[in-house]
């Protein structure tokens, strides 16, 4: 792991586990006063209060990356955002038990109609498409009306002569529409391909976490990869690999870094740097007319 | 669900995977003749999941793809009990191109529980190997025929079966998640595998009803002289079909761009700064 970004974030791969495997207690957190909602980081075991981390583009002060929905994820990126097809839902096409009820659950829960959110947009004064998917509408897993927003998304920008730029984030397939599901993935990969195929920019920003059918596709498409510090990112899932194979995961398996080692993505981004070097890409692969 | 054998769906999702089946290997002896075996993806190594090379369909020069399963335990492990490493998918892509370089029809025979599942695999790729050949057949401009034999195991299945025409054997399944993983999410209980492969619509009489496979293959005398002949024929039929058509890679992309089913609501759209 040697030619890693130099993000303070990574040290949660090699960190001690415990105060006492690092060599003693050292500073014990004062208990908090305010009666604020907080959050524990992963990385440094601090609680942070929400509104400290929703004010530093819910990161936590030592460079770990919180889940962000799709439309914090509008705000930090995009100068402009137009939104398309939000109309687009799931029905209950194979009647599966309980999923009309979990879809009416999910989507007073997260305020969003379904696990991605398509519009026009510019980002750093850079007109183009984007996609953001939301992990808080069942984990951005693709269904039709997923795979349906982000087919027409590509449709229209490659009408429109436009780039794209897509956030992903998804558990996978949505098993509840079977096999319809499973053929979103080969959809989509049909309008990346023709958008390429007209000479546009796609560039997708793998977040945490971008797993199955999802990275099968659409994300592992794109003209440049990027990913957010310690994204996962994989086919199969961990403990499934865990479950099959009877072995330990290795440190950091499946962590935007391990990718980036393994020559599957071409760079990883940190939040903060995440609009300015999105425009300049954006810039510099502009279609030749 | 419905068949007209009146089996349930995971009786059929069993005698999918029973040993007792035609492998890939077999289809390819069956079909074909002069079979010569091509190795390797050229980058990495020589998956054996995955049995590639050219053939001919009675006159006809194809190239053919098939995942193995195995018979007996030795073949099965010699073939990674055919799921597929992303080798075998870059191996497959490979020839695929060389079809298309050629103007050859391609045929794949699939089955699998899915794609190789392991810390290898993920690390050299799996998901970017399937990405790739979804990306790549689906634009292909020769002819492209896909019969599932067995089971036909979510994305690593469908890396082989972008495809213009989709066959199934009526005991064959294709599935986005095995019906076991699907128990045991939604339910929290594998036992309920009976139940989860009734509601995915696994069989080929489902992937039928919903449009995804084309039609469905007898298995009257299945692995017999008269079987392979009948699948021969068939093959050969599909094949001239589609060699004679033009504009192959556009009617793929329409074909596969109407499934979903999705409601479409009118919401007043809002501007975010
Ligand atoms: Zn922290």
């Amino acid at each position: 792991m040697s030619n890693l970004p130099n993000v303070p974030f990574l040290k949660f791969i090699y960190k001690p586990k415990n105060e006492l495997e690092k060599g003693g207690r050292t500073e014990i957190p004062a208990p908090r006063q305010s009666s604020e909602p907080e959050r524990r980081c992963p990385n440094c075991y601090k609680s942070v209060p929400l509104s400290k981390i929703s004010a530093n583009m819910s990161m936590c002060g030592c460079g770990y990356h919180f889940r962000m929905t799709a439309r914090q994820r509008i705000s930090l990126i995009c100068d402009t955002f137009e939104e398309l097809w939000p109309g687009v839902v799931s029905n209950d096409p194979l009647g599966f038990p309980g999923y009309v009820k979990k879809l009416d659950t999910v989507k007073v829960a997260s305020g969003e109609l379904e696990a991605v959110v398509c519009g026009k947009a510019e980002i750093d004064s850079q007109p183009c498409c984007v996609f953001i998917m939301e992990s808080y509408f069942m984990m951005g897993s693709m269904g039709s009306a997923v795979g349906e927003k982000i087919t027409r998304l590509f449709e229209y920008a490659t009408m429109n002569r436009l780039p794209v730029v897509g956030f992903t984030v998804s558990g996978g397939a949505r098993m509840q529409e079977g096999l319809l599901s499973l053929m979103q993935m080969a959809k989509t990969s049909g309008a990346v391909r023709r958008h390429s195929e007209a000479g546009l920019f796609y560039l997708t920003v793998l977040t945490d976490p971008t797993m199955g059918g999802v990275t099968a596709s659409f994300a592992m498409e794109g003209d440049i990869i990027i990913a957010e510090p310690g994204a996962m990112v994989g086919f199969a899932g961990p403990r499934v690999i865990e479950q099959t194979t009877g072995k330990t995961l290795p440190k950091g398996f499946q962590l935007a870094e391990s990718l980036l080692e393994h020559g599957f993505v071409d760079a990883i981004i940190p939040r903060p740097e995440q609009k300015e070097k999105i425009g300049k890409l954006l810039m510099m692969n502009k279609a030749v007319n | 669900m419905a068949n007209p054998k009146y089996k349930s769906a995971y009786e059929i999702v069993k005698t999918a995977r029973s040993g007792q089946r035609p492998t890939g290997i077999d289809m390819i002896n069956g079909c074909f003749t002069d079979f010569i075996e091509l190795h390797g993806d050229r980058y990495f190594s020589d998956d054996r999941a995955i049995i590639g090379g050219l053939a001919l369909l009675y006159d006809i020069p194809v190239t053919v793809i098939a995942i193995e399963k195995g018979h007996t335990l030795k073949e099965r492990t010699e073939h990674g009990f055919g799921a597929p490493q992303p080798e075998g998918y870059r191996k497959a892509l490979r020839l695929m191109r060389q079809a298309e370089k050629f103007k050859r029809p391609i045929i794949c025979f699939v089955d699998t529980s899915g794609a190789y599942c392991g810390i290898d695999a993920e690390e050299r790729g799996q998901g970017s190997a399937i990405a790739a050949n979804l990306y790549e057949m689906i634009g292909l401009k020769v002819p492209i025929i896909s019969v599932f034999i067995g089971e036909g195991g979510s994305g690593g299945a469908l890396a082989l079966a972008v495809a213009d025409k989709v066959w199934m054997l009526e005991n064959a399944v294709y599935s986005v998640i095995s019906p076991e993983g699907c128990a045991s999410i939604i339910w929290k209980d594998i036992k309920k595998a009976e139940t989860a492969a009734e509601y995915l619509k696994m069989t080929a009489y489902d992937a039928l009803e919903l449009g995804v496979a084309d039609e469905i293959i007898s298995e009257n005398g299945l692995g017999g002289d008269e079987f392979y002949t009948m699948l021969k024929d068939k093959l050969k039929a599909a094949a001239d079909e589609l060699t004679a058509f033009d504009g192959l890679a556009d009617a793929r992309y329409k074909r596969f761009r109407k499934f979903g089913s999705y409601d479409e609501i009118t919401i007043e759209t809002e501007e975010h700064k």
